[in-house]
């Protein structure tokens, strides 16, 4: 990826940052004022909302029987849903970029889909298909599934949004990395078993957790798909997005203050995801 | 690629924006009305512009306390129409409206069902029913606090499956076939059409809810004439006919 010249300096760590230093000069000088917007435009509106956090009562707003029970809802729905997104979206990730098949160019942009959709249409997607008058709402019926009004629900909306982050996440470092270090395995005698779990495993580790952050923290923002498709109902389906969208009608200082935690919360995974990535040497 | 689909997008907001500010050729009047006068009030928009032929109506729909917030928080409107009189009571406590409210329709909730009765509902005694999922509105919203008082009045108390943060959220649930019953506005059964029928309840005059109209500061005299326009008598069988009551 480098665009520096090798071979500037000795030891490699020193080369390293040598090279990072080059880098910098290859940034042309009307770039970083234009990032610089960028950030702004992202930066103001967070900076405008905490100027509005009534601090005085910050606690209580956040600790309110009603926060409380939207935020353990959220963190147990968004957990469930970044497992589904990891067990569902690792094997799509490599068979993505591992596997031919016919029509994987619309494979890809199918996953692609709850990107693009407003998270209403995503709802309504999902009320279509496991509503009790859905395509597969039947079925549900007679196996005795009723998802209906049901934190499953939420779960299955969060997935819904969140799956396309986790597998666009790794297929492209996957694709980005290449098969070489699969097929030199394999010329060395390695079985497919065996070079997934010491080769493909590894290779995919850093993207895999920042696809399952991401996975997460959209979960955790998702609001749209939830509102249409699960209702809304303290400590069953009323997650910490739909909470604040109900709070703002009556007690803006505690919508407000929940969108602060949200934030922050947002923040520390995010940050945790993204700390200088420890460098794990693959065999 | 991926920097193409980038500018592309950057220059397509940009140039978005600059034709968002064209001059109007006419006068025109910005109306912020709460949502569930969508139908009514362009209806009234179109009336009027058909008797001003100079005067655009501007109409922008949301739910009342969103308008209130935007309308105090600066947004440029002449004419605010709300659902509810404690929004508009935000506005006027911000010294934000131009002449006091005039009340022109009033509403009355009532229940609505599928189609198809799924759950044989015929009075609101029958939602309190474990077997029926019933969808109302949380009591933060002003729906949700006429559904209460029918509780109340009734002495029937509603253990709902979901409690929605708007009547649009309430009615689509229903609609899909989701929930067998909902506690939503009269108009609002009228305006969701065949795939619902409505049920009326007992009591619902206990809850009427009454749409106030006022002036907003700086707004000119145009203005006034709609707001006049839509206390008129012509406006009021708009509104009659879409179910809502006389003030």
């Amino acid at each position: 990826m480098t665009l520096a010249p090798t071979g500037l300096a000795g030891s490699p760590t020193a080369k390293r940052r040598d090279s990072n230093a080059t880098a910098t000069s290859y940034v042309p000088s009307w770039l970083p004022p234009i990032a610089a917007v960028g950030a702004l435009l992202i930066l103001v509106p967070l900076v405008a909302m905490a100027t509005r956090v009534d601090w005085a009562n910050f606690g209580s707003l956040v600790t309110s029987d009603s926060a409380v029970a939207a935020l353990a809802l959220s963190l147990r729905t968004s957990l469930a849903a970044t497992v589904l997104c990891v067990v569902l979206g690792v094997p799509m990730a490599i068979v993505l970029a591992r596997v031919n098949f016919p029509l994987k160019t619309l494979a890809r942009t199918l996953v692609l889909v709850p990107l693009v959709l407003p998270p209403v249409v995503g709802g309504l997607a999902l009320l279509y298909a496991f509503g009790r008058r859905g395509l597969l709402g039947g079925t549900l019926d007679v196996l005795g599934i009723d998802i209906a009004f049901s934190t499953t629900a939420v779960v299955l909306a969060q997935t819904f949004v969140a799956l396309p982050f986790m597998v666009l996440t790794l297929e492209s470092a996957l694709r980005a990395r290449g098969a070489g270090f699969e097929s030199v395995a394999a010329t060395l005698g390695a079985r497919r078993g065996y070079a997934f779990r010491h080769v493909t495993w590894p290779l995919m580790w850093p993207a895999l957790v920042a696809g399952t952050v991401l996975s997460f923290a959209r979960a955790l923002g998702e609001f749209g798909a939830t509102i249409t498709f699960a209702g809304s109902l303290e400590g069953v389906t009323r997650t910490i997005p739909l909470e604040i969208y109900l709070q703002r009608e009556v007690d803006p200082d505690a919508a407000v203050a929940l969108s602060l935690l949200l934030i922050v919360i947002a923040l520390v995974i995010v940050g945790l995801a993204y700390r200088r990535p420890v460098s794990r040497s693959a065999p | 690629m991926k920097h193409a689909a980038l500018t592309v997008m950057a220059l397509w907001v940009l140039t978005g924006c600059a034709t968002a500010s064209d001059t109007p050729q006419s006068e025109t009047v910005t109306v912020f009305a709460a949502a569930s006068l969508t139908d009514t009030f362009t209806q009234i928009a179109d009336d009027f512009e058909a008797d001003h032929p100079d005067v655009s109506i501007r109409l922008s729909f949301a739910g009342s306390s969103d308008l209130a917030t935007q309308i105090v928080e600066g947004a440029p409107a002449d004419v605010f129409a709300s659902a509810d009189e404690a929004q508009m009571q935000n506005v006027a406590d911000a010294g934000l409206t131009a002449a006091a409210p005039i009340t022109f329709a009033t509403n009355v909730p009532a229940i609505v069902v599928p189609a198809d009765n799924p759950a044989g509902i015929e009075s609101f005694a029958d939602l309190a029913n474990p077997d029926v999922a019933t969808v109302v509105c949380a009591p933060q919203v002003p729906c949700g606090v006429a559904e209460q008082i029918i509780e109340r009045v009734t002495g029937v108390s509603l253990s709902p499956v979901s409690e929605e943060s708007s009547v649009t959220d309430v009615l689509g649930k229903v609609t899909s076939g989701q929930a067998d019953a909902g506690i939503v506005y009269v108009t609002d059964v009228a305006r969701a059409g065949s795939p619902v029928i409505g049920i009326a309840i007992q009591g619902a005059d206990a809850a009427l809810t009454t749409y106030p109209i006022a002036l907003l500061a700086g707004a000119g005299t145009t203005a006034q004439k709609f707001v006049d326009y839509v206390a008129g008598s012509q406006a009021a069988a708009v509104f009659a006919d879409a179910g809502f009551g006389a003030p």
